[in-house]
């Protein structure tokens, strides 16, 4: 693990591990070591480094909304701003339980793009409507809502590696 | 109704409490109105499809008898949807009634 403008650069070693703890980040030191042919010892060194610099963030359970019988909808929001306001308004949307995630984009606008979950149309609607367009420094607010899930994953070492958008260092 | 309560039915309202126009479903026009003399002046401005679409939700009127607290312009604009009335003969009544309210309350303060 080398150091390099304030990040971290991952061997091939790391990388394997980050990418055995992405399959299954329940199974044990001794099982990854086992089946990356080393020792467990090594295994434990490197995920606690891995920990420490904050590459490995948590450890979580993804759950299926829908099988948990949450009856929630999803829509992506984009928030047209004031570019004097928009770091104010993308930092109280992240306050709001209801944005599960923000973004600012610059395309010919300053935007901010939000998914948002409400449990209805009109719940939906109701949170935009207090709590997001009196907000300083909005515009223009355009919704869409999410009508088929294709494909939802985070960021994966092994995935990634394959369109060589991380480079493996040896 | 007196001069007190017309006063308070013509206050300028926090933006917080403003109401605010949209077209659809989370989709804000960017226009707003903090008073009743800025909503006449909106509704006279605004698109048609954002004028249906909180005058069928009853938007207006909730906002008219939950925020400014002015019941009987609520009621009037709720008698006015059984009508069903739709595109300009909809926003150029509505405007009038707005008008015409507006007019009375502005003339009990002097």
């Amino acid at each position: 693990m080398k150091f390099k403008n304030n990040t971290v650069t991952l061997d091939a070693t790391d990388l394997k591990i980050l990418e055995a703890l992405q399959k299954d980040a329940r199974q044990t030191y001794t099982a990854i070591g086992k089946s990356l042919g080393m020792a467990h010892s090594t295994v434990y060194d490197r995920i606690k480094r891995m920990e420490r610099q904050g590459i490995i963030k948590k450890y979580t359970t993804v759950i299926d909304a829908e099988k948990a019988g949450a009856k929630i909808i999803t829509a992506i929001m984009t928030v047209f701003t004031d570019p004097k306001e928009s770091e104010n308004v993308a930092k109280k949307l992240c306050l709001a339980p209801q944005i599960l995630e923000v973004y600012t984009s610059l395309s010919e606008e300053l935007l901010i793009i939000a998914k948002v979950i409400a449990e209805n149309q009109e719940g939906l609607h109701e949170f935009i409507a207090c709590s997001v367009a009196p907000l300083p420094g909005v515009l223009r607010i355009r919704t869409s809502m999410i009508t088929k899930k294709f494909k939802e994953t985070q960021f994966s070492i092994a995935d990634n590696s394959k369109v060589n958008i991380y480079k493996r260092n040896p | 109704m007196n001069e007190k309560m017309a006063s308070r039915i013509l206050r300028t309202l926090s933006r917080e409490k403003a109401f605010y126009f949209f077209t659809s479903i989370g989709n804000y026009t960017g226009e707003s109105a903090a008073s009743l003399r800025t909503f006449v002046d909106k509704i006279r401005e605004m698109n048609l499809k954002s004028l249906e679409f909180h005058f069928y939700r009853g938007d207006f009127e909730k906002w008219i008898a939950e925020v400014l607290e002015d019941k009987e312009l609520a009621e009037q604009i709720g008698t006015f949807r059984n009508s069903s009335p739709i595109g300009e003969s909809l926003k150029n009544e509505l405007y009038r009634i707005l008008v015409r309210r507006y007019s009375k309350l502005k003339s009990m303060l002097y």
